[in-house]
């Protein structure tokens, strides 16, 4: 790049290589008067090139075709990769901190309309569902429960008797010492009875059933298949999510009564190896401490659990946007959100039936 | 004249503020094959998809079958929709279903027809669509040609009295897609369908279009017959036939 008589002269090729360093050139020339952009002797140019020249030439204010030279090689890649014709795209203005907040608080209430309206819907069509099986696929409830009921109860299992070993371990150190080992049947029965079975197994549904009802559900959405299911006049949640619905509904008593039997089990064996209890006392020290309402309070808000999970993971699958990413950020957050709800709900019951609030 | 089986008076689609149908007008008429044509982006599948009520139109009045469909309940309009099958652009096979079990759905959930019968009338869509030997297959395992005629078979499983496809030919081999116009041209004379087609496949539409309707910037730029269509003066129109493609 050369300056002389008030234009700019260059030489040699202006591409992707070489105009980073012509770049810096320029600020050095920036401020002294150019009127033209001699471009005659230039044997090599490409969009980067082109690009830079067009950047030149804003900065010039002046008209551009006045003031540029150029041989016909340059010319034709300048009338092909110019973007001084372009029309400027519309660059979307940050709005100001009150303006978000507005359009946040829009969406928020947008998205909990949106909420409240897919709840009466799983409810009623779910509801509906139990007499009529219209619009959903012979056998769906049955291969849905052996997915969530049956193909979990494995992990519930295992982390269950993982859970009432440590439990009743680290319990039975402290009660050890005061003499009071028979006491790590009560601490194991009613934790496990109303805290842990119920909540344990939820978060595992959450992880499993509601990572895959939210997936499939936003997966059939990118993929066209909902708008191929409504075009065939069948409504998608009938098809998809109430099978979902009415599996969880019976897997979820069952699931959270094996994760309960196998956490004590976990702690009677405890007990026995570790406490020197005898199993028929610790058994009977169960039986004694339990009561019907604490049973009926674990497994009860087990139900509520449940239907959270599956509707928490289908409102994220029906309100995918984009493709593969959006699919992956939806099973994300239909997680997060299906572990924040359970313990939330978790919170709410131990209010109204432990405070009588 | 014959009266229209779809017709869409003034639609206007909006996508956020981005206006992508402005006042649309078209009539599709009963037992011919209508194609809609318009370079990329100018609102084609969005015209489908407002008719269909998958997307809801900002305004404007859309009839099938002489009935006002755009304030219709969901109840209503699924019987509307019963009548109708859909190609989608990319199929949209029920991807954990086998093909034949696909094509069962919309027969399985709308008739009351014995198990035997729909066996057979599965095997018969799906050997029209040269899929026979695909029922047990998914969708993972076909290409993307036989995707699209297994999605057809679903399509008109019912046989309906509108079919409509989106870019049926789109990936398609030359062979594929004329034995493709084939089955179109015989549903059309054989079941007396109304055929509502968006491709760009100038052969294709030479073939079997009726009638054409061409859609630019999301405004409609003309609308008549194909002979109209090779003779007509705009230029967007004419260039089109001239060259085939955008």
């Amino acid at each position: 790049m050369e300056y002389r008589e008030q234009s700019l002269f260059f030489e040699g090729e202006l591409t992707k290589h070489t105009v980073p360093a012509l770049n810096n050139e320029f600020f050095q020339y920036k401020d002294r008067a150019i009127v033209s952009l001699d471009l005659h002797m230039i044997t090599k140019i490409d969009s980067a090139g082109i690009a830079f020249v067009d950047e030149m030439l804003s900065q010039l204010d002046e008209e551009p075709n006045n003031f540029l030279f150029m041989n016909d090689v340059v010319k034709t890649a300048y009338n092909t990769f110019s973007s001084i014709e372009i029309k400027p795209t519309k660059i979307k203005v940050r709005e100001d901190y009150f303006t978000r907040l507005g359009t946040a608080f829009i969406i928020f209430l947008q998205s909990v309309k949106d909420g409240i309206s897919l709840i009466a819907d799983i409810s009623y069509w779910s509801f509906v569902g139990i007499f009529s099986k219209k619009g959903q696929r012979k056998g769906s409830v049955i291969q849905q429960a052996l997915f969530i009921g049956v193909d979990a109860l494995g992990i519930i299992a295992l982390l269950s008797m993982i859970l009432g070993l440590i439990l009743a371990l680290q319990s039975a150190a402290q009660l050890r010492q005061f003499g009071a080992n028979i006491f790590v049947a009560d601490l194991m029965a009613v934790s496990m009875v109303t805290e842990m079975g119920p909540i344990l197994t939820a978060i595992i549904l959450a992880g499993r059933s509601g990572s895959s009802i939210a997936s499939e559900i936003a997966t059939m959405k990118v993929t066209e298949e909902i708008d191929a299911l409504k075009m065939m006049a069948i409504n998608p949640i009938r098809y998809i999510v109430v099978p979902k619905f009415h599996a969880i509904t019976i897997c979820i008593p069952l699931l959270v009564t094996a994760s309960t039997l196998i956490g004590i089990f976990g702690g009677l064996i405890i007990a026995v190896t570790y406490l020197e209890l005898s199993a028929t006392v610790f058994i009977n020290r169960v039986f004694e401490v339990l009561t019907f309402r604490d049973a009926i309070i674990g497994l009860g808000k087990s139900y509520f659990f449940a239907w959270v999970i599956v509707i928490i993971g289908s409102y994220y699958g029906f309100n995918v946007k984009g493709g593969a990413e959006g699919v992956g950020k939806v099973t994300t957050q239909a997680v997060v959100a299906s572990i924040f709800w359970v313990i939330i709900l978790d919170a709410i019951n131990s209010l109204i039936f432990y405070f009588n609030i | 004249m014959k009266k229209p089986i779809i017709s869409v008076k003034d639609l206007v689609a909006k996508y956020g503020d981005e206006t992508i149908l402005d006042g649309v007008s078209v009539d599709i008429y009963p037992q011919e094959v209508t194609v809609i044509l318009g370079g990329s982006g100018c609102g084609k599948t969005t015209l489908i998809k407002n008719i269909l009520k998958l997307y809801h139109p900002h305004s404007g009045s859309v009839k099938i079958f002489d009935e006002e469909v755009t304030l219709m309940d969901e109840q209503e309009f699924d019987d509307i929709l019963s009548r109708i099958g859909m190609l989608f652009q990319n199929g949209a096979l029920l991807n954990s279903l086998s093909i034949f079990d696909n094509v069962a759905i919309p027969l399985e959930q709308h008739t009351k027809l014995p198990k035997e019968i729909i066996e057979k009338m599965i095997k018969v869509k799906l050997d029209l669509v040269n899929l026979g030997h695909a029922v047990n297959m998914v969708p993972s395992e076909l290409s993307g040609g036989m995707k699209k005629r297994a999605a057809l078979a679903r399509a008109i499983a019912l046989d309906p009295d509108i079919l409509i496809c989106d870019e049926p030919s789109a990936g398609l081999d030359p062979i594929t897609s004329a034995n493709l116009d084939e089955l179109i041209l015989k549903l059309k004379n054989l079941l007396n369908m109304s055929i509502v087609i968006v491709t760009h496949e100038l052969a294709s539409i030479h073939r079997i279009a009726d009638r054409i309707i061409f859609l630019d910037n999301g405004k409609l730029l003309f609308s008549g017959t194909l002979e109209d269509a090779k003779q007509t003066d705009i230029v967007e129109v004419k260039s089109f036939f001239e060259v085939g493609t955008f």
